[in-house]
């Protein structure tokens, strides 16, 4: 269009200019009015707080005086130092290297046995899905009751099957592998939709050349089926991942870090020492080590997970 | 390629196929469900469980062995818990808070993510890096400082987006970094042409996104408000920092302060625990399809 115009005499050519000018300038100003109000939000509560935080992790702050000296690293110091922070970061870890592939083989499971035409394959599908419905603090409340070590529904079984009846969230050694339980039981909505979506991509054509092949139903499984699905994989490991290292919510309401610290884990120590004891300052200290923490195991698992993962052109 | 050589080889092979374990006698129905109904059974019995609960007299749930049925449905249990804690309320800022934020993420990302995807202006990448870089800090980092934000514009700026009142459970979610992305990329798949045609025939801007452009657009629409909405009904740790009265809480926040006064009263606690789960349950199975894709949809595009 301006090609044209320029082509003609000197003032065509100025006036194209001018409104070309006029047009790029309108540009600018829409895209500004366009992104301002989401953008402001988003850089108010989420990109000015991250640097906030990381100033406020290198000070003294909390609601009892209204300054907050500079203290150099001593937050972090502190934080080395701290036993509970240890143990948080241990049952962090015990509890990610559980939970993340126990979703991820339950999904699986239960994805490959509905990936097929059977009866009653809605009833198996709406009661997976079912646990994506619920939230979490109506998953612990459930789950609480479930293994209420004197009325609860667990023990009651186990009995049936000779087992002496156990403490499970009341006790220290149990407590972790409960909140194991319960939160698998409630990722595997998540964990089947995601492998049956991947599954569903899968073509029949190199199932059926396999099998022509030779290979039996488990050998097709492991080198057909598996490969193609590894993009699917590793998106839920990083994904389940990157959820488990913040895992708060069960914590919270069903053993609040009990018995005996044995559930700490690092975000329910941190809301504690951010929202309990209002030290803002150790509690940034500890929320740069997670996001520290959450950036080198991803990266990790991409860098391995991309040894292992197929991706079809 | 292999596909294409594997049945021409495979025909030479057919005779090794017919092997003598076809012999075994075949059951009258897929041996798959010897595995689903059991898994189904472990996956519903939470919810089975909870219903019964609910539904049994408090003498009943504090019984060893535990009633499995109960002799008398006590449904009064429900009222009880109603009368308890205003689980009505908490049902409505529930709904308030994730109808709200879904369409303030509707029009806002949607704004948003239209520009960053058709205009070229002045700073565009910068924003849109520093955007894309708040999307993989965890929510831990910035919640502290969020919460001093917000309690600073609730005192200095509106008192209804400050602590303890609802708004402040909608504000800082009211436009998402993932919301801008998932549109901007949806929005490029689009074909310039109409947006085009429409602005030599003189549509404004906004015109062109809400006439044309949204409109081809629905199904990412309708996947964000899916996530979004899921994603505010359940938020639990800025609902506790950010609300302290009663009468502000959400569902979750509601009953796990119910949960925390009355948790050893379970008949009452498994009520109000169904009365909190039941409205999303419907919404869900209603509108089963549609989350069900839009999830899906998160995975597809991480791989």
């Amino acid at each position: 269009m301006t090609a044209t115009l320029l082509s003609r005499d000197q003032q065509h050519r100025e006036r194209a200019r001018t409104r070309r000018r006029r047009m790029v300038s309108s540009e600018h100003f829409a895209g500004w009015a366009f992104v301002t109000p989401g953008v402001a939000i988003i850089l108010l509560f989420g990109a000015v707080p991250i640097v906030w935080s990381a100033v406020m992790s290198f000070q003294r702050s909390n609601l009892l005086s209204s300054s907050t000296p500079f203290v150099g690293v001593a937050n972090y110091q502190r934080m080395v130092h701290d036993p509970i922070v240890a143990q948080a970061i241990r049952h962090t870890l015990i509890y990610t290297a559980l939970f993340v592939p126990g979703t991820m083989i339950v999904g699986l499971f239960l994805a490959v046995a509905m990936n097929r035409k059977i009866r009653l394959l809605w009833l198996y599908r709406t009661a997976a899905y079912a646990t994506m419905a619920i939230s979490t603090i109506s998953e612990a409340i459930v789950f609480i009751w479930l293994f209420d070590p004197s009325y609860g529904i667990v023990n009651y079984a186990l009995s049936l099957i000779g087992v002496p009846a156990q403490q499970f969230l009341n006790s220290p050694s149990e407590a972790l592998y409960v909140i194991v339980l319960m939160t698998i039981w409630g990722w595997t909505g998540f964990a089947v939709v995601i492998y049956l979506a991947a599954l569903q991509g899968v073509p029949q054509m190199l199932l059926e050349a396999a099998s022509i092949d030779g290979a039996g139903p488990w050998r097709t499984f492991r080198r057909v089926t598996l490969p193609l699905l590894s993009p699917a994989s590793l998106f839920l490991a990083v994904w389940l991942t990157i959820n488990a290292l913040q895992l708060f919510d069960e914590v919270y309401l069903s053993t609040q870090g009990g018995p005996l610290n044995g559930t700490t884990v690092l975000v329910y120590y941190l809301y504690t020492q951010a929202f309990q004891n209002f030290n803002f300052g150790y509690a940034s200290a500890i929320a740069y080590f997670l996001f520290l923490i959450i950036i080198v195991v991803t990266v990790i698992q991409f860098r391995v997970g991309r040894r292992f993962t197929h991706y079809r052109s | 390629m292999t596909a294409i050589q594997a049945p021409v080889r495979g025909g030479g092979a057919t005779p090794t196929g017919t092997a003598p374990p076809r012999r075994r006698r075949r059951l009258p129905f897929s041996p798959w469900h010897l595995v689903l109904i059991p898994a189904t059974i472990v996956l519903i019995l939470p919810f089975v469980w909870l219903l019964i609960t609910s539904l049994e007299t408090p003498a009943e749930a504090l019984h060893f062995p535990p009633v499995l049925t109960p002799h008398v449905l006590r449904f009064a249990n429900y009222p009880d818990a109603f009368s308890t804690a205003p689980f009505g309320r908490f049902f409505m800022n529930s709904t308030i808070v994730a109808v709200g934020t879904v369409l303030c993420n509707l029009v806002l990302c949607s704004l948003a993510g239209y520009a960053f995807a058709r205009f070229r202006f002045l700073g565009r990448t910068a924003l849109f890096v520093v955007i894309m870089a708040t999307l993989m800090v965890p929510f831990q980092v910035t919640m502290i400082p969020q919460f001093i934000i917000t309690k600073w514009l609730g005192v200095h700026v509106l008192a209804a987006v400050g602590i303890n009142h609802l708004g402040a459970l909608i504000l800082p979610n009211a436009a998402t970094a993932f919301g801008i992305f998932f549109l901007r990329q949806f929005f490029r798949t689009l074909p310039v042409e109409y947006e085009e045609s429409a602005r030599v025939d003189g549509a404004s801007r906004l015109t062109v996104l809400f006439r044309i452009v949204l409109p081809l657009a629905t199904p990412a629409l309708a996947t964000l408000t899916a996530l979004t909405f899921l994603d505010s009904w359940n938020n639990f740790l800025w609902p506790l920092i950010a609300i302290t009265s009663t009468s502000q809480m959400t569902l979750p926040l509601g009953l796990a302060t119910f949960q925390g006064a009355h948790a050893t009263e379970w008949t009452l606690l498994m009520a109000g625990n169904v009365m909190s789960l039941a409205p999303m349950m419907v919404i869900f199975f209603v509108a089963q399809r549609f989350f069900i894709r839009s999830v899906a949809a998160t995975g597809l595009a991480g791989t």
